[in-house]
């Protein structure tokens, strides 16, 4: 019913020439060449009102307090970070010109941007940050209280300095400081109020390119042109409207017909995906997800006995054929994962980890081996299979991973929630035998990959972690060591070791490195590069007229 | 006073529905912090904690209860968290837009339905009739939300002559006539969407409607006086028909709401069928709460209209009914 409610910031990628190739692979190269040389011939036009959708409306659009992926998206445009990446994920100046960091680790220096009004004509100042990151980051971010874990200070020598004091040294902060993680909202709107229920959570007032004008409940939001933002020139469009399309069916139709412009985070199912992509007036784009990067696996419940031996995980491991998922089930929207960590993010991935290859036989011997046989009936075990929430490709999903597991003696039921009651039963009440889902495993794997490996994070109600409550010395030793690591090629050492031992121990199977996408009219140009695509302001964005 | 009897007479039947409602409601698993712990892909414990505190779902269900009777005794129908704004705010705010949706719709259904119900009856045209029932088998059995998927497609994205769902151009501001005639654009698809069940509905009910009144004495006693066919059937077939046709109305108003929910979620109406969906998806309770008790208020209030409706067309059923 519901589409995609991603995990918040949940996200996948490609690189640019994988892309390229994969276009080219259906016959498509010749057209998105066109479409980039066509782009460069033409200027920047000023003015124009972009129609975008987000799905669902989010609960606020102050995405630092109400995190959601609709939030996000539209906050980009409002509220500008600390920082933005580039194409590398090197952090560039938005609101900080400047920053150090000590030899130690231990006291990180910013220079803010001198002249930055709020859109309410309050000045922008280091109180903003500081109460930012001790009030709202570090108290209500379900994220800021670990990436910031290491900050026991936030000071403000003067209007225009932070000084951030840090126990010890955290590689990890500085995957986490772009604006819709680490978000800088206005101190004198926030301080002395309930931050989750302050009404300007509804009513925002940034620091970013376009200013909020109305959202209407179960409409749209408007955001229209900064006059005074600090990029001076910039933006380019006069207003931005958010709609709320709820109907699949219905948001194909609005790109279709060329009401609807800019639709992203997976706007209509993998299906329709390529009758868009044969649409010459659209661009269906899988670039800009290498941040967050969305993978699927499988967890099994550790504490049930028959998941106790690794031979009877590693078995389900190879039942399951990846690679005729990612290209009937995803549509060639994704490609067989070879570990916890995506193969992209090169300074972090391990190659060369231990692999299960599709192999029924080999599945079938290791389940007898471990002593689970089959019956009179040919089954050998029953188990329930719980089902993701999150679109029609998820259940999909699922049935492919029943049919492939009743051919080696393993029978799936398979159980349906809608999101809040599988959040309830995977996460609180840990009851489901084998579980699917997608986690974001972000720039840094110490955000979004431990989290599935460490006992730590085995606590009731603790949402996208350690569901199948796997538990390990080894690994705890290996991921205490990644934080406490202030040498980037150490760390990247035991990073390889979490990786790798977690493919042994199969105690979740990595199937998919996910591919999002989003679709959006030609006429549209201007979107930042980098691995946050869609996650940032729209600044630099403008239509061109339509084609005649 | 017979009024004034049946309003008193809803009180103990709005108390049921509240007890129900709330009950059942906080049956289901999972509440609005696993929701929107689950948006934001990741939460401790504690975060979770802090946000059932705040939205008062951390307390036993008993005292939960109690909060929410004395605030519905103050006509207070709570706050969203959610949506951060009061729950009656927000019912006020989308109301006119399905109110719109629902009547137009109504009235479509009403006005055609019951004219292609009495024409197949009366005809002596052989294809009407035939004709006439497989429209209405078909607008009957089809689903609403396909329905809706192909006037899309055939009206907005293949033709390009009206939008694809919304109330009104939003990126744009117009004023006066223009701005009417936006919205009756907009209400074109998703208005003639939701009538073509209700016309099929009303269609073949006046039908046969019509075929028994025919059959009456009255009936023939009046042809027998000398009046005219046509004097016959509209002073006297066609409102006698209509009876079942109000009891109908009366009865399927709720479901009507109902099945605006799936035109509202096809057509992005910002009406109340997509606010209920967005409550129940988002475990909003309070908002949900709200919805259902407002729209089973406004289902009793035209169930007793429709009563009332039903004597002044038949004064026997008013005084059988307990005028005294």
């Amino acid at each position: 019913m519901t589409h995609q409610i991603p995990h918040a910031a949940e996200f996948p990628v490609r690189s640019r020439r994988q892309f390229l190739e994969a276009g080219a692979a259906i016959g498509l190269g010749a057209s998105l060449l066109s479409h980039a040389s066509w782009a460069a011939d033409s200027s920047p036009v000023k003015g124009g009102t972009l129609v975008a959708n987000v799905l669902p409306e989010p609960a606020g659009l102050v995405a630092g307090i109400n995190i959601s992926q609709p939030a996000v998206v539209i906050s980009a445009s409002i509220f500008d970070g600390l920082v933005r990446y580039d194409k590398d994920f090197k952090p560039q100046p938005q609101l900080a010109e400047s920053w150090s960091e000590s030899k130690d680790g231990k006291t990180i220096t910013f220079k803010l941007r001198r002249g930055v009004k709020w859109h309410d004509g309050h000045p922008f100042t280091s109180a903003d940050v500081q109460y930012s990151l001790l009030e709202v980051v570090k108290k209500v971010h379900p994220r800021g209280s670990s990436t910031f874990g290491r900050v026991t200070a936030v000071e403000t020598p003067d209007e225009h300095t932070v000084v951030l004091r840090l126990d010890g040294p955290s590689v990890v902060l500085w995957s986490a400081l772009f604006g819709t993680e680490t978000q800088i909202v206005p101190k004198h709107l926030y301080a002395g109020t309930n931050v989750m229920a302050n009404p300007w959570n509804t009513k925002p007032v940034g620091t970013g390119a376009f200013v909020f004008k109305e959202w209407v409940r179960g409409s749209h939001v408007v955001l229209e042109r900064n006059p005074n933002y600090w990029d001076s020139g910039k933006p380019l469009l006069d207003r931005v409207v958010f709609k709320f399309i709820p109907d699949a069916g219905a948001r194909a139709a609005a790109l279709e017909s060329g009401e609807l412009h800019y639709a992203v985070t997976n706007p209509v199912p993998e299906s329709d995906v390529e009758r868009l992509r044969r649409n010459p007036a659209l661009v269906v784009d899988t670039k800009g997800w290498e941040a967050p990067a969305p993978m699927f696996f499988i967890d099994f419940n550790m504490q049930r006995p028959q998941f106790q031996d690794v031979r009877i995980r590693r078995a389900f491991a190879h039942a399951l054929d990846r690679k005729a998922l990612a290209d009937n089930i995803w549509y060639g929207l994704a490609k067989p994962a070879e570990g916890p960590v995506p193969s992209y993010q090169k300074q972090f991935f391990k190659p060369g980890l231990p692999q299960y290859a599709f192999d029924p036989a080999q599945a079938e011997k290791l389940f007898d081996e471990a002593g689970l046989k089959r019956g009179a009936d040919g089954v050998r075990l029953r188990i329930n299979h719980m089902v993701s929430p999150y679109g029609p490709v998820y259940q999909r999903a699922a049935e492919y991973t029943r049919q492939a597991l009743g051919k080696v003696g393993v029978e799936l039921t398979l159980v349906n929630f809608d999101l809040p009651t599988w959040i309830r039963k995977m996460y609180t009440d840990y009851d489901f035998d084998t579980a699917q889902g997608w986690y974001s495993a972000y720039p840094d794997p110490q955000i979004g990959v431990e989290r599935r490996y460490w006992s730590q994070n085995i606590r009731k109600g603790s949402v996208s972690s350690n569901a199948a409550r796997y538990s390990s010395t080894e690994m705890d030793r290996i991921i205490q060591g990644i934080h406490d690591e202030a040498d980037v090629n150490k760390r990247r050492e035991l990073i390889g070791q979490m990786q790798q031992l977690a493919q042994v121990d199969v105690p979740s199977i990595n199937l998919l490195e996910l591919n999002f996408y989003a679709i959006y009219s030609k006429r549209l140009q201007g979107l930042r590069e980098g691995p946050l695509r869609f996650y940032s302001t729209l600044a630099d964005a403008w239509l061109a007229p339509p084609a005649a | 006073m017979y009024v004034l009897k049946r309003l008193f007479q809803m009180i103990p039947v709005a108390l049921v529905i509240i007890v129900m409602n709330f009950f059942l409601l906080k049956a289901a698993p999972g509440d609005m912090a696993d929701v929107i712990a689950g948006e934001a892909g990741a939460a401790t414990p504690e975060f979770m904690a802090a946000l059932r505190g705040q939205f008062g779902i951390d307390q036993p269900l008993p005292v939960q209860f109690g909060h929410y009777l004395r605030k519905i005794a103050s006509l207070n129908l709570g706050w969203s968290f959610r949506a951060n704004e009061s729950v009656m705010h927000l019912i006020w705010g989308r109301l006119p837009a399905t109110a719109l949706l629902v009547v137009s719709a109504l009235l479509v259904a009403l006005v055609i339905g019951t004219s292609l119900g009495a024409w197949a009856a009366l005809t002596r045209r052989r294809w009407v009739e035939p004709v006439v029932s497989l429209f209405t088998t078909i607008g009957f059995a089809t689903p609403l939300f396909w329905v809706g998927l192909m006037l899309i497609v055939l009206f907005s994205v293949k033709l390009g002559w009206l939008p694809t769902g919304g109330l009104s151009d939003i990126t744009i501001d117009l004023q006066g006539p223009a701005h009417w005639l936006d919205a009756a654009r907009h209400l074109v698809l998703p208005g003639a969407c939701l009538s073509l069940y209700y016309l099929a509905v009303y269609a073949r009910l006046m039908r046969a409607s019509v075929l028994e009144v025919d059959r009456l004495d009255f009936v023939r006693t009046a042809t027998a006086k000398g009046l005219s066919r046509w004097r016959v059937v509209l002073r006297h077939i066609v409102p006698n028909a209509m009876l079942s046709i109000v009891t109908m109305t009366g009865l399927q108003f709720g479901a009507l709401l109902a099945g605006s929910i799936t035109i509202e979620t096809v057509f992005a109406w910002p009406g109340l069928g997509q606010l209920a969906l967005y409550a129940v998806t988002s475990r909003d309770v309070n908002l949900l709460l709200g919805i259902l008790l407002f729209s089973s208020f406004f289902v009793m209030l035209v169930n007793l209209l429709t009563d009332l409706l039903y004597s002044r067309l038949d004064p026997r059923i008013g005084e059988l009914g307990g005028r005294a």
